[in-house]
């Protein structure tokens, strides 16, 4: 049998604490939970941990729970569970739409939340969501702010063998996602996460650069005027964008300045 | 290696695999259930997609282990009594394969949609069908199968409750 030449062992822990007692053992080991990201990865041989230690069938790492204020979703929950939950549809349609727009119905069957953002591709859905709302990250250590969570290109705050248990979505008057995703990988080119809060603005971008960002000459102007008008005259430097086969960074830059308008006009519009 | 057992197209199946094996490799090499295809090792194609407690998924990208205790459905399981499925009449009537590489996970991901969707039109179908490529016939008759099967089986289930 080809594709994965190399032996490893796959054990699947009973509880958080028994994770994080196999991880203490086996050091390189990797936690795996929907495996859309790992195994593509360990085919390429790109990652080669010698243990998996398969937290997905772990209960408390699935529930999502509306709160005053804010809709609570365990690390374990999949994209497909958060995109029809009646709750997230509710509460948060913006949130419930993004995660309905990532890769294709069977990656949405496997694919976590907690695995998409420990990930943190430059090009994934989710982070343009946690930084746009203002989300925390509950682990199994700390609380981190959404935006001291994800920290660089495939780089977050989590230490070794540390584990993203949950994430709190405050709930926010009006928002929205809207998308230019690649059209071969579905990944985003450009993702723009606008939500308004009493107390201001939120607008996060994904895809475009390395790590997702938040743009506040936007922000400020959508606070004052909450319309796609208010953004269309502001432009994101190309600079620190990324450039790739896809697109060039000056092209990213104009699509950040187009999803906006259109995010900001989603939201109006519910 | 690690013991699982999980049920396949309704037989409880049980084996010693290494712990690398995909699931993939386990229906066709172990089982020999070669109807689900791999097409890519990027887990893009669909070829490989197979439903795991009902749910449809891309079979290369699974570990065994992950589907311990699981029932898997396969292409081979879709047929009863050796009366084609609705989805799988609707491919041959509307002409929905070419090769027929990419066929049993198209089919697959359709029951799927079927399924989840009780009205499919087919810009909706176009966009559920984003995880499976084709390479042969630009998708036209896979949707029209797909649109197909879904009227279909509406109206069976309407006779069904009549
Ligand atoms: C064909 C295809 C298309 C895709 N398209 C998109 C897209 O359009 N947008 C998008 O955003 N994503 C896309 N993805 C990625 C998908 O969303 C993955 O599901 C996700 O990135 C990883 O989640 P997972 O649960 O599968 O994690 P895994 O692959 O199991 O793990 C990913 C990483 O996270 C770690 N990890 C997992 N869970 C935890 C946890 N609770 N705490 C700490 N670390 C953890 C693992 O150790 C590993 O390093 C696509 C994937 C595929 C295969
Ligand atoms: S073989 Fe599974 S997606 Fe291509
Ligand atoms: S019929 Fe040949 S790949 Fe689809």
């Amino acid at each position: 049998m080809s594709m994965i030449p190399y032996a490893f062992s796959y054990r699947r822990p009973k509880s958080l604490a028994e994770a994080e007692a196999f991880f203490a053992a086996s050091p390189e080991s990797r936690f795996l939970a929907g495996g859309q990201t790992l195994i593509p990865t360990m085919k390429m041989r790109l990652a080669m941990p010698p243990e998996l230690i398969d937290i997905s069938g772990l209960a408390d790492l699935k529930f999502i729970r509306a709160e005053a204020g804010q809709i609570v979703i365990g690390a374990g929950v999949k994209h497909a569970d958060v995109a029809t939950a009646p709750e997230v549809r509710k509460a948060i349609p913006a949130l419930a739409e993004l995660v309905g727009m990532i890769g294709d119905p069977a990656v949405r069957h496997m694919g976590t939340l907690g695995g998409s953002i420990a990930n943190n591709d430059p090009a994934a859905d989710y982070p343009g969501a946690l930084v746009g709302l203002g989300a925390t990250v509950k682990t199994t250590r700390a609380e981190y702010a959404a935006d001291e969570f994800f920290t660089g290109m495939f780089s977050t705050a989590l230490a070794d063998g540390e584990i993203v248990t949950s994430v709190s979505f405050p709930v926010p008057k009006m928002a929205a996602y809207a998308k230019f995703p690649n059209p071969a990988s579905r990944y985003a080119m450009a993702g723009v996460f606008v939500a308004m809060f009493a107390e201001g603005v939120r607008v996060a971008v994904t895809g475009a650069g390395s790590c997702v960002f938040r743009v506040p000459a936007m922000e400020k102007a959508l606070a004052v005027s909450f319309a796609p008008a208010a953004v269309a005259g502001i432009s994101v430097s190309p600079e620190d964008l990324n450039s790739d086969i896809h697109a060039s960074a000056e092209y990213r830059a104009h699509l950040v300045g187009v999803m906006a308008g259109r995010a900001v006009a989603t939201a109006l519009s519910r | 290696m690690t013991a699982v057992s999980m049920t396949v197209n309704g037989k409880a199946v049980s084996a010693d695999v290494e712990d690398r094996t995909l699931l993939v490799y386990f229906l066709r090499e172990h089982l020999q259930l070669t109807g689900t295809h791999i097409g890519c090792d990027t887990s893009q194609c669909g070829a490989c997609t197979v439903h795991l407690d009902g749910k449809a998924v891309k079979s290369c990208t699974i570990f065994v282990g992950q589907a311990d205790g699981a029932n898997v459905t396969t292409i081979e399981g879709l047929a009863r009594d050796g009366v084609l499925h609705p989805v799988q009449e609707a491919f041959r009537e509307n002409h929905g394969l070419q090769c027929g590489f990419c066929t049993p996970g198209m089919i697959m991901t359709a029951v799927d949609m079927i399924r989840r969707k009780p009205n499919l039109d087919r810009e909706i179908i176009r966009h559920e069908l984003e995880g499976n490529i084709c390479r042969c016939t630009g998708y036209h008759n896979i949707v029209s199968a797909i649109e197909d099967a879904a009227n279909r089986m509406k109206e069976s289930a309407k006779d069904n409750a009549a």
